[in-house]
């Protein structure tokens, strides 16, 4: 791709960049969210048709003008989006072929489409049949899923999006394991990620987009490139530290979970939660490390007003007496406040704007009866505002318009205007840039200072490491391990999921 | 909107930014003046704007509930057959069992929250599709008026019930060719309403508040209380303002109250955008979706009983289809299909513009065929031109 720019609106997007990638290479392509991967990404395979960009695209030696989708796929670019596009109530062959579906006479062949469904399968290392539907089986399998779809239309250039946003470690491995196999058979890939350790793992050649252009590429087969170098480059200033320096202040027990045990909603007699202990103190921030699936999420949201699950028992404790958490509203008038990991599906009326979405756990903080007070509801949606750095025109814009960051920092502000005394944070920087996270680790560290609790979920070890006084390890519904902030590695943190999984 | 845009043209952006409120506002004056022309000044006459009022009063009631269902993600098909049953009731009550109206006004009144109850329990709680839970309900208050009535018209009404319809406010002040205190009312409404939107707009620029643009607050406020004035200054020159016109408006601005002003009204706006959301921010979803079937089953039977003193019969076949009029408005007044998104004073314009294009094309002697074809591409013309302008923003 040479010289590609994409204006919107008169907003340029995308300026003047470059990127290359050699047949049978894995490329990298990184940058802070909005940088312009996407749209990159897009513009390669046909989404924005030729003509609404300049500049040219070159693939096997000739210049291309895609007009859409098809055009590149018939070409062989294929793209998988972050937010898989697979049909749930199908089965996985059908799912492979449609749109694509092997016919004899205008009929469908199932016979072939399972068979070479098969066979894709196999070539991608997912043991399923394939007649199960896509509900039934994970979100790594679901990526695999797609894989095997890319690979059923001749794939010769792979373009994936986030692929292991949402997978677990092992799903992660077994993914990077596949794309070095594809590797292997000349399939070229190019590979939009934020986790720079996965990236390391996999990548020839990494190129950095910042601000809408290509700013630096890194050759990674002369020798193994720094992940400070990579984040240089894409923050554009030296990072000096990741997470902020913050000296504890820990008092005296304030939140408590006691024997915690949780069924699952529709499998009654599945115990998810089996016995969870859990206290954190004044001024602490407590991590809570585990695999995808381990219950992390079950745990936070029982907690919160019984808000997952059924046949709940134990206890929540708070400033040693116990709390009436059996509804949302009771748990948040108890001072409890959950930031889900999922803050589209669950954190954010996405057309409302921001100010709404501010005030929405508190609206009797900015009323007088049940009225509300438009001049207040503004006053404190203004100081969120500036004091989280939301980066938007005003707060009356519609926060589906708003980065992933900016996002974020919406739901938070939702919940400190509730005023909480324990925050339980769910993966609170999934998916957001590197300068956005150190704004959250940041803002996590004043409500500590400020004598709060804060319980963070996360499945990147690093920040758990870097921001936790103290993290426990969930492993199948229950507490497998306690480290000291201190104390703690991945190392550690591994083999207590590990060894706990043989037992 | 880049910043360039904003400075080069002050207002277009804002003008922008609120099209939609405006056009709403303009298409229904361009469609009343379309009908003004091609009907030779029939429209406007006193007589027919008297009408135009009483025809669409209940239609303007019913949409006020159904804009809450339709925000908060759902939909009520029964409508139509409650307004039916209730006038049934209502037949039955003070016709058949000679009660007097009040008490069986009430017993009315709270067999319309009933229904909705009824409704709403199996929508919110047991999360059946409200589309499906009415449709049977529509078939059940059906088949339920044409019980209670035993297939028979049922009337006429005592006279001071007819007074809800056909009634217009006293003449305190004497005048027979004008109708002093309906234009008096008219004008202290109109003052009412700039009193409260100056206020509004002192409220706004003291927190610093992004208002509306100067000129085009003065214009739009200028227009609003130009036409209260003229339109009350026509009816005052029949038989002044009826009763229902009373009513109606001071439901509406109840109505408008609860959703732009109320805790429960932006609880009703987050629970359609998003109810997960909405529930892990402490909304009791499920009360609310409750209430507001609730509500709806109220204002159906409001509705019902306007409807009945206005025919001063009950049949059978009363409020048949109502339902389609009803939930049109709100789609033409800029609701979204998918909830969280909609405005009381949309669905009431929108209501009008129904009532203007049924009456204005009666007028013209259009057929009641090719009328039902002209209000489906209206209707269809009015959530393209929404999601047009959506796509393009």
């Amino acid at each position: 791709m040479r010289g590609i720019t994409k204006r919107f609106h008169g907003v340029t997007a995308l300026s003047d960049v470059n990127l290359a990638v050699r047949a049978g290479e894995i490329h990298a392509v990184v940058g802070e969210n909005g940088a312009g991967k996407s749209t990159l990404m897009k513009v390669l395979s046909g989404v924005y048709p030729h003509g609404e960009y300049e500049g040219a695209i070159h693939f096997e030696g000739s210049e291309r003008h895609f007009g859409g989708i098809h055009d590149s796929e018939r070409s062989g670019i294929i793209i998988i989006h972050q937010e898989l596009a697979l049909v749930p109530l199908l089965s996985i062959a059908e799912n492979i072929f449609l749109g694509n579906e092997p016919t004899r006479f205008g009929v469908i062949d199932w016979f072939a489409a399972y068979a070479k469904t098969q066979a894709l399968l196999r070539k991608v290392g997912l043991n399923e049949r394939p007649s199960t539907l896509i509900t039934d089986i994970g979100v790594g399998k679901q990526q695999l899923v797609e894989i095997a779809k890319a690979l059923s239309k001749e794939v010769k250039l792979l373009i994936l999006d986030e692929p292991t946003a949402s997978l677990n470690e092992t799903d992660s491995d077994a993914l990077l394991a596949l794309l070095l196999e594809l590797k292997a058979q000349g399939i070229a890939c190019i590979l939009i990620s934020h986790k720079l350790n996965e990236i390391a793992k996999v990548a020839d050649t990494i190129t950095v987009i910042r601000d809408g252009s290509t700013v630096r590429s890194f050759d990674c087969r002369a020798g193994a490139i720094s992940e400070d170098q990579v984040i240089q480059a894409m923050v554009g200033r030296e990072m000096a530290d990741r997470y902020p320096k913050r000296t504890p202040d820990i008092g005296d027990t304030v939140f408590e979970i006691r024997d915690w045990r949780v069924h699952h909603p529709e499998h009654a007699d599945r115990l998810v939660i089996r016995g969870v202990n859990l206290h954190a103190r004044r001024g602490e921030i407590v991590g809570i490390a585990g695999l995808m699936g381990a219950g992390r999420t079950e745990l936070a949201m029982s907690v919160f007003g019984r808000s997952y699950g059924r046949r709940i028992s134990g206890e929540v404790r708070l400033h040693g007496r116990a709390a009436d958490v059996s509804t949302i509203e009771k748990a948040i008038a108890a001072g409890i406040a959950y930031v889900t990991e999922d803050r589209k599906g669950y954190g954010l009326v996405l057309d409302d704007d921001i100010q709404h979405n501010i005030t929405l756990a508190n609206l009797a903080g900015v009323s007088s009866g049940t009225v509300i007070d438009d001049g207040r509801e503004f006053k404190v949606a203004s100081e969120y505002r500036q004091k989280l750095r939301i980066r938007c025109a005003s707060v009356f814009q519609p926060v589906v318009n708003l980065s992933g960051g900016n996002q974020q920092k919406v739901v938070l502000a939702k919940w400190l205007f509730a005023n909480p005394e324990v925050l339980i944070l769910d993966e609170p920087t999934r998916g957001i840039d590197v300068g956005a996270k150190f704004e959250i680790y940041t803002l996590m560290a004043e409500l500590a200072a400020a004598g709060k609790c804060v319980v963070m979920i996360s499945s990147e070890m690093p920040e758990l490491l870097g921001m936790c006084d103290r993290i426990y390890v969930m492993n199948e519904g229950r507490f497998v391990g306690e480290f000291a902030g201190a104390e703690a590695s991945q190392e550690k943190i591994m083999r207590s999921i590990v060894t706990a999984g043989a037992v | 909107m880049s910043d360039t845009d904003r400075s080069a043209h002050p207002y277009a952006g804002f003008l922008k930014a609120n099209l939609r409120e405006y056009g709403m506002l303009i298409s229904l004056v361009a469609i009343m003046a379309f009908f003004q022309i091609m009907t030779d000044g029939t429209l406007l006459q006193p007589l027919n704007l008297t009408n135009l009022v009483l025809q669409n009063s209940y239609i303007v009631i019913m949409a006020l509930g159904m804009l809450l269902v339709i925000v908060a993600g759902h939909i009520d098909l029964s409508v139509g057959s409650v307004v039916g049953f209730i006038g049934a009731l209502a037949a039955v009550l003070m016709v058949q069992f000679e009660w007097h109206f009040v008490p069986a006004t009430l017993v009315c009144l709270l067999a319309g929250a009933l229904i909705g109850a009824a409704q709403g329990w199996f929508v919110a709680f047991f999360r059946i599709p409200s589309f499906i839970v009415t449709l049977a309900g529509m078939l059940v208050f059906k088949g339920l008026s044409l019980a209670l009535l035993q297939g028979q018209s049922v009337g006429p009404f005592p006279p001071t019930f007819q007074l809800l319809s056909s009634g217009f406010i006293p003449d305190w002040l004497g005048g027979e060719a004008l109708r002093t205190t309906s234009l008096l009312a008219g004008i202290l409404v109109a003052f009412a309403l700039i009193a409260a939107k100056l206020r509004e707009r002192a409220n706004q620029t003291r927190h610093g508040m992004e208002a509306e643009p100067y000129p085009f607050f003065v214009a739009k406020n200028l227009v609003f209380v130009a036409i209260i004035v003229a339109f009350s200054w026509k009816l005052a020159s029949y038989k002044g303002l009826p009763n229902v016109l009373i009513i109606m408006t001071l439901l509406m601005l109840f109505y408008d109250f609860v959703t732009t002003r109320t805790t429960i009204g932006r609880r009703i706006y987050a629970l359609g955008g998003n109810e997960k959301a909405a529930r892990l921010s402490g909304v009791k979803t499920q009360w609310l979706s409750f209430a507001t079937f609730v509500n709806m089953g109220v204002l159906a039977a409001v509705a019902g009983l306007v409807f009945a003193a206005r025919l001063n019969t009950a049949t059978p076949k009363a409020g048949t289809g109502f339902e389609l009029d009803v939930i049109a408005a709100c789609f033409i007044g800029g609701a979204s299909a998918s909830g969280g998104v909609g405005k009381v004073l949309g669905a009431v314009i929108g209501a009008f513009v129904m009532g203007v294009m049924n009456n204005g094309m009666s007028i013209l002697g259009i057929g009641i065929d090719y009328q039902q074809v002209i209000k489906g591409l209206v209707l269809l013309a009015a959530v393209f031109v929404d999601v047009y302008n959506k796509r393009k923003n």
